[in-house]
């Protein structure tokens, strides 16, 4: 799988994707587009670049292991969730304030949240499938018939 | 405590246990995850119990998420029934979580099992407790991808092809379910229950009610088993961890018994004769197979499978029949049920630790080795097969009682058969694996020695579920108050309707 | 326009049902994908199905009344996801499966429910072992 091309091309595509991502994530809180589908590029990005790199790179460059982003980010969602309810308002309502003349609040963050959710999983599935593919064309696993 | 805070704490609770015990699991020490685990199934039960206190002193209580008022928003509500299965969810779920300190290897841990069974949990009470067909939908969704991922976890042959049977047939039933969905929202605008309650009387389209109530007969079919749907489940059961089979033994099916009872009480009441009809013809077939099913197997986790089935049918039967009674006996039997089962599993787990094996063949002599385990498995075995004093006999008096009632002699006749006949399986278990003498001599019981740990881990949850079993049985009144006071709820939903369409509390 | 999707539904339906009961793993997966997509078009097609305008309120003026109802095409969406998230384990399901079993053919996945000869032949081997 690692060609020239890939190699080139997919680092490229991958730092232009995530940046695509997070224009997507925050595009959500008015317009089409929001975490899922944010995430979902992200983690597109991230497998492109390591098909071309090589898994391991991509691991390497994320520092934290997916199942880790998931679970962050489940943490984050509920994190604004339950800020609503301590507020004492019904679980997930939102929580509104201005900074420097914009509205910020919680279902932001709840969409963060979903951002790294989704990031976390699809990576999660896709490098272990990466990896798997990849063990098997190095001849590492036998394949039994 | 608010009700707000009851209502969505059972929920939340587990969510923030997964992911605490996932992070505990990967920084600190390697027992973090399962301590997290019991906590939060500990801290679960103390909230739904005070849960079940409010709706019984109070009535039906709701929520809406977010502020989005019914029939817009997603509503939490919980009547005696959602709190009932909630609270036993919870005593379960923690039973389960203190087995699966000494069941669970450390690799399955790592992999985040605790974290997964958490996720699990959740998605079941979150089934208990929405007020939404939509909202319960993405609950199922939740449990079956948290409940597949359990069930290959670890992945030997088996798990991974028993995962297969269980999610090719369970992602039908799932879209079966968003089609009925889909078709009813055509029809009525909503999807609120409480919402659907009242839409549904002024809908002049019987064909296609009745037609819509068979689609979910045919998703929740599935998903509790009953025939002719129930293939996938003893193909999966007997493969994952004991932990997992007993988790699932006691809660997957209940949640699809419990939607059908939500659904054929609450929005398809127009056509009584026709749907309940149907269901008290596949009650009276599922009791009869499930049983059928268990005589022929010899291994104690797949004959506990098949009785799975078969029990479903008895609580299909009180849903079909449509009384105050009929309806009561459901519930009783839903909560006899789930404890009864789970701990089942729990002691074949223990006897396979103890002896070496499931297959009945290939075990034996416990009752010399450990008499104490004897007198743990009669308890439930008993109460399964419908003994006195024990929990079992009084859900199985009141629904023939109810059947008698209403006089349906047929299906009377083959719930007593079906008892005599579970009898005969739980006598099998009893003389092959307590009885006979183990076929490899007395050395080979026990050879494995279990830590003083271990031990208590493993027993400890069996003893707590064995004794619930004991006090519903010997003071039986004021568990069928309750469920009395649910089958009122259930036949007359006009507080529930009320407290979820009332608007913002 | 309704009538053609709900036959186009029938039609997806139908191929999918026929590729699930297949005894190819690989048909198995595709089918179920192709089964979500059918029922996310039967839903879609219950909201209700307008051109070119989306339903999101024009200012005092609230939603425009031709437009269609949004209410299914969020559902479709969260459907999506969820197959989505669904699609994604089983197939790894699958590539574990072909992994360890060596075939694709469901006929011979026999291993969580092994024919009675082959348990007991498999029960003796391991009580040689041990």
């Amino acid at each position: 799988m690692s060609t020239l091309i890939l190699r080139t091309m997919g680092r490229l595509l991958a730092a232009v994707l995530i940046l695509f991502s997070l224009y997507m994530l925050l595009r959500g809180h008015n317009d089409p587009g929001g975490g899922f589908i944010g995430g979902l590029i992200c983690a597109l990005g991230i497998v492109i670049g390591s098909l071309g790199e090589g898994s391991r790179r991509a691991r390497r460059a994320l520092r934290i292991a997916p199942r880790l982003i998931a679970a962050a980010g489940l943490a984050v969602a509920l994190i604004a969730g339950f800020s609503a309810a301590l507020a004492g308002k019904p679980f997930l309502t939102g929580l509104w304030m201005t900074v420097g003349g914009s509205h910020v609040g919680t279902p932001i963050l709840f969409d963060v949240g979903v951002y790294l959710v989704v990031i976390g999983a699809t990576l999660a599935l896709l490098l272990a499938l990466e990896e798997d593919a990849g063990r098997v064309n190095a001849g590492e696993v036998e394949e039994e018939e | 405590m608010s009700a707000a805070w009851l209502l969505f704490l059972p929920i939340a609770l587990p969510f923030a246990g997964a992911v605490l015990a996932f992070i505990a699991g990967r920084a600190g020490d390697r027992r973090a995850p399962q301590w997290v685990n019991v906590g939060t199934t500990a801290l679960m039960t103390l909230v739904s119990l005070l849960l079940l206190s409010a709706v019984w002193r109070d009535g039906p209580q709701a929520i809406q998420m977010g502020g989005w008022a019914a029939p817009f928003g997603i509503t939490l509500v919980a009547d005696i029934l959602g709190a009932v299965m909630v609270v036993i969810t919870a005593l379960s779920g923690l039973a389960v979580a203190v087995y699966a300190m000494a069941d669970i290897d450390e690799g399955r841990a790592k992999l985040g099992w605790h974290a997964l069974y958490l996720v699990l949990l959740a998605g079941v009470t979150g089934a208990f407790l929405t007020g939404d067909l939509f909202n319960l939908y993405v609950w199922f969704e939740v449990m079956l991808i948290a409940s597949f991922c359990l069930l290959v976890l670890g992945g030997d042959k088996a798990q991974l092809d028993g995962g297969l049977r269980y999610v090719a047939l369970n992602l039908v039933a799932t879209v079966m379910f968003l089609m009925a969905i889909g078709l009813l929202y055509g029809l009525t605008g909503t999807l609120n229950m409480a919402d659907l309650h009242v839409t549904l009387k002024t809908v002049d389209a019987p064909g296609l009610v009745t037609t819509i109530a068979v689609l979910f007969l045919g998703a929740f079919g599935i998903k509790s088993a009953v025939f002719p749907l129930f293939f996938w489940l003893p193909a999966s059961y007997h493969v994952p961890p004991v932990a997992v089979s007993a988790i699932f033994a006691a809660l997957l099916t209940k949640v699809g018994v419990y939607a059908l009872i939500r659904l054929f009480t609450l929005v398809f009441t127009a056509d009584v004769d026709y749907t309940h009809g149907i269901l008290l013809v596949i009650a009276g077939a599922t009791m009869v197979t499930g049983v059928l099913g268990a005589a022929a197997q010899n291994q104690v986790r797949k004959i506990l499978s098949f009785h799975i089935i078969s029990q479903i049918g008895y609580m299909v039967m009180g849903l079909a029949l449509y009384t105050p009674l009929a309806l009561l006996g459901a519930v009783f039997y839903l909560v006899h049920h789930i404890i009864v089962k789970a701990n089942l599993f729990l002691v074949g787990g223990v006897a396979k630790r103890i002896t070496g094996s499931f297959e009945l063949d290939r075990i034996g002599g416990l009752y010399k080795a450990k008499p104490w385990l004897a007198v743990l498995f009669l308890i439930p075995a008993l109460s399964l097969a419908g003994i006195p004093p024990l929990s079992g006999f009084w859900a199985k008096l009141v629904l023939i009682e109810a059947s008698l009632e209403v006089e349906a002699w047929v299906i009377a006749g083959v719930a007593l058969v079906v008892g005599l006949l579970t009898v005969f399986s739980m006598s099998k278990i009893w003389l092959e694996a307590f009885w006979k003498p183990h076929p490899d001599g007395d050395a080979a019981v026990g050879a494995v020695a279990l830590t003083r740990g271990e031990t208590v881990a493993l027993v400890a949850p069996i003893v707590l579920l064995a004794s619930i079993t004991v006090i519903i049985g010997l003071a039986p009144q004021p568990f069928l108050d309750l469920a009395a006071r649910s089958a009122q709820e259930l036949l007359a939903p006009e507080a529930y309707v009320r407290v979820v369409l009332g608007g913002l509390p | 326009m309704e009538p053609w999707l709900a036959i186009l539904t029938g039609l997806l339906t139908a191929c999918a049902l026929y590729l699930v009961m297949c005894r190819n793993l690989v048909r198995i997966v595709l089918g179920t994908v192709l089964l979500a997509h059918a029922i996310n078009l039967a839903v879609l097609t219950s909201g209700r199905l307008t051109r070119a305008i989306p339903p999101i309120a024009q200012g005092e003026g609230g939603v425009p009344e031709t437009a269609a109802n949004a209410l299914p095409q969020a559902l479709i969406l969260t459907a999506i996801v969820i197959s989505f998230g669904l699609l994604m384990s089983v197939l790894v399901l699958a590539v574990r499966l072909r992994r360890v079993l060596g075939t694709v053919d469901t006929d011979r996945f026999r291993a969580a429910e092994p024919p009675p000869d082959v348990a007991a032949a498999e029960d003796e081997h391991r009580r040689h072992e041990a």
